[in-house]
């Protein structure tokens, strides 16, 4: 047995087999200026994309039948195709490295395929950007990622947003990873999952992998790679008392969350797709106090539609009924990145052009998110919030955008109902300004762990910074209070919907406060609900 | 030269396997073989251009095949694409 250590963020017990996820190494490198050689590279990565596609298709014909194997069967036959390898011969030729033509002529026959007015065909173009992929990773030195079956603990050395996302949700046990924050994306997952996690392990990836059985104790902090008698007999008695205490929550499952003193506060649950609307509604959430837009930007390669932007937001509002939901506008940049909007590369991107600010130099990208959430409006009590605001102008420049959006579809005769618009309070800006900013906004919900980082300079993503990443800072403290004492005068609602709104510490000083929303991971609902109806607030 | 036509049964159409099978069927001729369908034309031998025919079910094709083979090539081929499309 092997045992160490990790930052917990969220409680529980797993036990399973540990899988490794190894970032993709995209570099790809460069050609070494013989085009002899480069073709040489090609033409032996190419058998080997053949042989793995070979062993690919007899495991798929064995266990999926020769139908669903012909998928794969297609694939090998477009590595033989004379006008890919033509082409690829060609772009060698010009002075190509192997895998960056591979690439390259792989999505140019990609986009032919996408522009065939064929359904059918137009899926095709995944084929050839898979296989091109495939050998572009052979070349760079990649096996690339295998998922196996069955549940497990993911354990890597960190995740971005768009690796989480693709992740299969119910096929993971828990994560383990060695970098990472309680603040970081894999934390915020875990705890909509409700999966025991660690961030910022001292486990090594080699270790995890050779390991037949790993648990982790979500409670401690503890990972044991292939534990003995004595630890897995404690952890399954954990795992069960866990399970006990989550039997003894559901009493306050359906109740009002008010204290003893009469003080009403809506509990709400973060989510960031429509899936996760569900996990709310089964968690007991009195409604959504943010739902995160760029979850629907991230892990594709085209900006979503209005269409479908609308089907999202209108699955949410339709799951949720009558209770609010409250959708923050577009958050992307900062750590958040996506290729397809053409950002250019920030030396901060943190302080850089996100949230808001590209939502008002990017119209193209605004525009139709608006015109979904008001027509999504109608199938719901939907709510509308701006992220990363630092100034009144912002807000006003927003807001008139919307008017006329809102103007747009009236005349077009779409169905829509009132939606409020507030705003994010997460710069240190905002805080300040609470008062100006209530006189335009219809409510505040405060991001803390933004607000935090921006009010103590202190990078969330900085392992290194734990001790000095504060929420309980003095500083904030008093920002906090202001914003709600701002909010009461004006006669709008605060909120919290960052890490802190779950913080049992907090929940009494939030609500002395004024604030009247605690928006949260759907997991951490009940147990403040408890706290709630508890207090003497 | 021999040329023949051929209308598509196939509820798929001309889908990427029959497209897969008839590419690899053909390359074992010396005749060059073309596609013309309603939506271009392919050279048979060339797997993503005969699929970037979207070729559906009642589309006519005619196969044009040239060459040393030209007899036997056609003769199969139209056996072929009546087992498989």
């Amino acid at each position: 047995m092997k045992q160490g250590l990790g930052l917990p963020v969220f409680p529980g017990v797993a036990i399973g087999p540990a899988v490794v996820y190894r970032k993709a190494q995209r570099t790809i490198p460069v050609a070494c200026g013989d085009p002899a050689v480069e073709q040489k590279k090609f033409d032996s990565a190419r058998e080997t994309a053949r042989e793995q596609l070979t062993a690919l298709y007899n495991k798929a014909a064995q266990e999926l039948g020769e139908d669903k194997a012909a998928i794969i069967e297609v694939q090998m036959l477009m590595l033989d195709d004379l006008d890919y390898l033509e082409a690829v011969t060609a772009a060698i030729q010009d002075g190509a490295a192997a895998a960056q033509a591979a690439l390259d002529c792989g999505e140019e026959f990609a986009q032919v395929f996408a522009a065939l007015d064929d359904e059918y065909m137009k899926a095709r173009s995944a084929d050839i950007r898979d296989i091109s992929q495939r050998i572009s990773d052979i070349l760079c030195g990649n096996a690339g990622f295998q998922l196996p079956e069955g549940s497990f603990l993911l354990v890597a050395e960190d995740l971005g947003p768009s690796e989480t996302i693709q992740l299969p949700r119910d096929q993971i046990m828990a994560f383990v990873t060695r970098q990472g924050s309680s603040s970081s994306h894999t934390a915020i997952l875990a705890r909509t999952l409700n999966i025991p996690s660690l961030v910022q392990s001292d486990i090594a990836l080699e270790e995890a992998e050779a390991c037949k059985v790993l648990a982790v104790d979500g409670f401690t902090g503890k990972w044991y790679a292939d534990p003995d008698e004595e630890t897995m007999a404690m952890l399954l008695k954990k795992k069960e008392e866990a399970a006990a205490d989550r039997e003894a929550l559901e009493v306050y499952r359906g109740k009002e969350s008010v204290t003893k003193s009469g003080r009403k506060v809506l509990l709400c649950a973060n989510i960031g797709c429509p899936e996760d609307a569900e996990a709310a509604v089964a968690a007991d959430a009195e409604g959504v106090g943010l739902m995160r837009s760029e979850f629907l930007y991230l892990g594709r390669d085209t900006l979503p539609t209005e269409d479908e932007l609308f089907e999202a937001y209108k699955k949410v509002g339709e799951i949720m009924g009558d209770r609010p939901v409250v959708i923050r506008t577009l958050d992307i940049g900062a750590d958040k990145q996506v290729s397809y909007m053409g950002l250019d590369k920030e030396e901060n991107p943190a302080l850089g052009l996100r949230g808001l600010r590209i939502c008002l130099t990017r119209e193209e990208i605004f525009r139709p998110q608006m015109r979904a959430i008001y027509r999504a409006s109608a199938y719901g009590n939907l709510s509308v919030m701006f992220p990363m605001v630092a100034s009144v102008w912002e807000l006003k420049a927003a807001k008139e955008l919307c008017a006329k959006v809102r103007a747009e579809l009236e005349a077009e005769g779409v169905p829509m109902k009132e939606v409020p618009i507030g705003i994010m309070i997460e710069t240190p800006a905002a805080a300040v300004l609470a008062q100006e900013l209530a006189k335009e906004a219809a409510f505040f919900s405060v991001g803390t762990n933004d607000l935090t980082q921006y009010t103590l300079a202190v990078d969330r993503q900085n392992a290194k910074l734990g001790d000095f990443y504060d929420p309980y800072h003095p500083a904030l403290m008093a920002l906090l209070g202001h914003i709600a004492k701002s909010a009461n005068e004006a006669g709008i609602w605060a909120g919290i919907c960052g890490e802190l709104g779950a913080d049992p510490k907090l929940t009494e000083t939030f609500l002395k406060m004024g604030y009247t929303e605690l928006s949260m991971a759907p997991g951490r609902i009940l147990g403040t609900r408890r706290l709630v109806c508890e207090s003497e607030v | 030269m021999k040329e023949f036509k051929y209308v598509i049964n196939d509820p798929m159409g001309l889908h990427a396997r029959p497209a897969g099978q008839l590419v690899k069927a053909v390359a074992g001729y010396a005749s060059t073989v073309t596609l013309i369908a309603p939506t271009g034309k392919a050279d048979a031998k060339r797997l993503m251009a005969v699929m970037r025919l979207a070729a559906k079910q009642g589309m006519e094709l005619t196969v044009q095949v040239d060459g040393s083979d030209e007899e036997k090539a056609a003769a199969e081929l139209k056996a072929f694409l009546e087992a498989n499309l």
